[in-house]
């Protein structure tokens, strides 16, 4: 099994089709039945849905001193706006939950893997013998 | 391994075993042993590595011995066993060993070397995972020439005009990904198989195509004919995968005629048909007929039929162009691009005439398309209407792909069944 993330990415601004009320009860039903399904399947690992890009503040190490910034830290009119976390037996697995997000949400959805199952394996197959030739 | 193993080497010692043929084995085999030892070994790189340095070791034995009686079978055992001796030698490997154990507990252990036997369906394990649609079509592309083709990394980029570094990149990339992102190793299942079909059939149709437009070593079409034929004996009963390989096979048929010995084309109605390859006209004709009784039409299907009218007709004139309508009906309803109405509008200007395919060409939103300026110029021309021929065809030469076409549009060449040569 390996873990992927099912990322929501949201792009400020950006001219969608308004849901109308009754199509928004309905995809959020849909979303509950799917999440429902990834838990039962022993699937879901964690999920959430993030606030908008401005309620973000950045800590970094500047001269051994903390400092704090308001904001994002891309200023980017892409962002994350929600993820789930998977657990799939592989990508095809991964892609059909996506698919089924997708479809509910209406938002397209980014699906990567984890580096942590199985760390050290794939940290030494990254700069690995295979990097030598292809 | 950026080559394959060298052929020339003690060729002399053993004058039976000749460079080609050892050339042609690598060709033919290494699809398959990589495949299995894919399967066995769940990495593609211990694959790859294994069955490489198993033929170095063939050159030399074969050379003095001769040539086993199965040289495929005796390629993947050895590989098989030195892929399990290095992976011994290498903690990694070792790990990757003792899950293998547990995994395959049923099989006894894998360890053991014993005589691999060719699963039927590893190669097309293989190929889904080659063309799985999360790779990109070029890394699809380049992936199956290389694991499933036995080109080498040179030779893949070579046919696709591309830097050797920078193919090597991308064929590391796509293996990466695929061991990163778990990218499975198997044939999908039955109601995920005519989506994932589509970019398996896309990947060999390019490939043909690039040979066409690209006429070097190695040579693309005959690799694509043969790619087709492996899918069409693995998955006897897609009706698609048979119309691909009559497709190719039909066109390939012409490939003497179609082009002259400077390079540049000829068109379908001026080849010389008694240069076209009847076997493979009428291996191409039977499969469009066993898909005809089927009646489960597809674009690749219909686009042999096609193909296989134009085979039937001893001169252009004798073609029967309303059938070939009849076709592009159909096809037009299963594809509805500009670029198949374009072909369809071609063969009604032979049963209705050049008024008639023009006014169906000039609705359609080709502008950038070379042979949608070269089928007006054709149209325009044979209507008398001479000052805008030369224009269209102006245009059509600024646009060619290739020189070959570049040079037969500039030299006024009639344009109509250009797309059909």
């Amino acid at each position: 099994m390996a873990q992927y993330l099912l990322s929501v990415h949201s792009v400020e601004g950006e001219v969608r089709e308004p849901m109308t009320e009754q199509e928004m009860q309905q995809s959020w039903k849909q979303v509950g039945i799917l999440e429902k399904e990834m838990m039962s399947a022993g699937a879901w690992v964690f999920s959430g849905r993030l606030h908008e890009p401005d309620t973000a503040t950045v800590v970094r190490v500047a001269n051994g001193e903390v400092l704090t910034t308001d904001g994002p830290f891309v200023e980017s009119k892409d962002h994350l706006g929600g993820f789930y976390i998977i657990e799939a037996r592989d990508l095809d697995a991964a892609l059909a939950w996506a698919s089924r997000v997708t479809a509910a949400i209406k938002v397209p959805i980014e699906v990567r893997p984890f580096a942590a199952v199985g760390a050290v394996d794939d940290a030494l197959a990254a700069q690995s013998p295979g990097d030598r030739k292809a | 391994m950026t080559a394959r193993p060298d052929a020339g080497r003690n060729v002399d010692a053993a004058p039976e075993l000749d460079a080609a043929e050892v050339g042609r084995i690598f060709r033919e085999e290494s699809g398959r042993s990589v495949a299995a030892l894919i399967r066995v070994f769940g990495d593609i790189d211990v694959a790859e590595d294994a069955v490489q340095e198993a033929f170095i070791v063939a050159l030399r034995k074969w050379a003095s011995d001769g040539l086993p009686p199965n040289p495929g079978g005796w390629i993947t055992t050895t590989a098989r066993n030195l892929a399990i001796d290095r992976l011994r030698r290498e903690s990694r490997g070792r790990e990757l060993l003792s899950e293998l154990a547990v995994l395959s507990s049923g099989n006894g252990d894998p360890s053991l070397p014993e005589e691999v036997g060719p699963v039927q369906d590893d190669r097309l394990r293989l190929i889904f995972t080659c063309c799985h649609p999360a790779l990109s079509r070029d890394s699809q592309v380049a992936l199956t020439l290389r694991l499933l083709g036995g080109l080498s990394t040179e030779e893949v980029a070579r046919s696709f005009l591309v830097a050797e570094a920078t193919m090597a990149q991308r064929l590391v990339r796509a293996k990466r990904k695929i061991k990163a992102a778990r990218i499975p190793y198997r044939v999908p299942e039955q109601h995920e198989l005519l989506d994932r079909l589509h970019p398996v059939l896309a990947v060999v149709y390019l490939l043909y195509n690039a040979g066409v437009a690209n006429p070097a070593e190695p040579d693309l079409c005959s690799e694509a004919v043969r790619l087709a034929r492996i899918l069409a004996t693995l998955m006897p009963d897609e009706p698609e995968v048979a119309g691909l390989l009559a497709l190719l096979l039909l066109t390939e048929s012409r490939r003497a005629s179609r082009t002259r010995s400077d390079g540049t084309l000829v068109l379908l109605g001026e080849q010389d048909r008694r240069r076209w390859d009847r076997a493979m006209i009428e291996e191409g004709q039977a499969i469009v007929r066993r898909c005809l009784r089927r009646n489960q039409p597809g674009v690749y299907q219909l686009q042999a039929a096609i193909n296989a009218v134009h085979a039937d007709a001893a001169t252009i004139e004798q073609t029967d162009w309303s059938q070939i309508v009849a076709l592009y009906d159909q096809l037009l309803a299963v594809a509805p691009t500009h670029v198949v109405a374009l072909n369809r509008a071609i063969a009604i200007g032979e049963v209705r005439g050049p008024a008639a395919a023009l006014a169906l060409v000039d609705e359609l939103a080709l502008d950038n398309y070379y042979a949608f300026h070269a089928t007006r110029a054709d149209l325009l021309r044979r209507l008398g209407r001479n000052g805008e021929a030369a224009a269209a065809y102006k245009h059509a030469a600024a646009l060619a792909p290739t020189d070959a076409e570049r040079d037969f549009l500039r030299l006024g060449g009639r344009a109509s069944r250009l797309s059909n040569g």
